[in-house]
């Protein structure tokens, strides 16, 4: 088992282990130190895949930005655990059910289709994901979308000022 | 790696997020699994950006094919961004009126 196997099972690992305690803590707080986990897994899934720049992007932007901001309301709002109603067993029995059936349904399309039986994602090697080639690409064919997401932002920006005004 | 891994991780990880927002009822924690589900799909842009590039580099190790999925990607977490900030001041705003987060509370917008 060569390292890079190692550390993409370790990483898998990890990542569905902490997916799986986001859901089941009862403490707010605890679920989103866990999604941080789980987005620490999914940047080293990245450096793995020799994608260099969205590792990064992924680490600033969800680890570092959205997760505090996560942090910064739950704490605003001064939940505890007991403050979740729990729901009706049988409906978190039903949801377990719909999703692991939808995962099943996914993983059997999976196996059985052809064309990507024997495809293999280069891992270590690779150039397309250095800042070089993705600022080539961003700043020559795609910058249009570019500049359209940076109206997006600011209208969120108004939005989320309007919304959160006192009235 | 064969990019079925990477699949199977991708599809259990989104899985986990559907069986999150189904079966929780607060609606911060509703929000983390949509986050959840959004990064097992970028996982999966990345995983089938490299496939292609694999593929390509074959013939001219020099090919940038496959570099579209990962700013598909980019623009993914820049979409993200926005959502969050108006998903959390909606909760918050939610929150300031019926001092619940609870989403069942929110089944009777109408009044």
């Amino acid at each position: 088992m060569s390292t890079t196997e190692i550390l993409f099972w370790f990483l898998s690992a990890l990542a569905l282990v902490s997916a799986t305690m986001v859901l089941i803590s009862k403490n707010p707080v605890h679920s989103i130190l866990w999604l941080i986990i789980v987005f620490f897994a999914i940047s080293g899934h990245y450096v793995l895949l020799n994608a260099q720049f969205l590792a990064i992007v992924n680490l600033i932007v969800y680890a570092g930005a959205i997760m505090v901001l996560f942090l910064f309301v739950v704490m605003l709002m001064n939940l505890n655990s007991d403050s979740e109603p729990q729901k009706n067993s049988r409906f978190k029995v039903a949801g377990t059910i719909a999703g692991g059936c939808l995962m099943l349904i996914m993983i059997d399309v999976i196996r059985d289709a052809g064309e990507v039986q024997n495809a293999k994602a280069l891992v270590k090697v690779g150039n397309i994901g250095l800042i070089k080639n993705l600022g080539m690409a961003l700043f020559k064919d795609y910058v249009i979308p570019f500049e359209i997401s940076s109206v997006l932002f600011l209208s969120a920006m108004v939005g989320a000022v309007v919304i959160g005004k006192k009235d | 790696m064969p990019i079925t891994y990477y699949i199977v991780l991708s599809i259990v990880l989104f899985c986990i997020g559907v069986v999150g927002v189904l079966t929780r009822r607060n609606a911060i924690i509703i929000f983390m699994c949509v986050e959840l589900m959004l990064n097992a799909v970028n996982l999966l842009l990345v995983a089938f950006s490299k496939m292609h590039n694999g593929v390509a580099m074959a013939k001219d190790p020099a090919s940038t094919v496959g570099i579209d999925g990962q700013l598909f990607v980019f623009f993914i977490m820049v979409v993200a961004a926005a959502e969050v900030c108006v998903g959390l001041s909606i909760i918050v705003m939610v929150y300031r009126n019926t001092h619940s987060v609870d989403v069942n509370f929110l089944n009777r917008l109408k009044n």
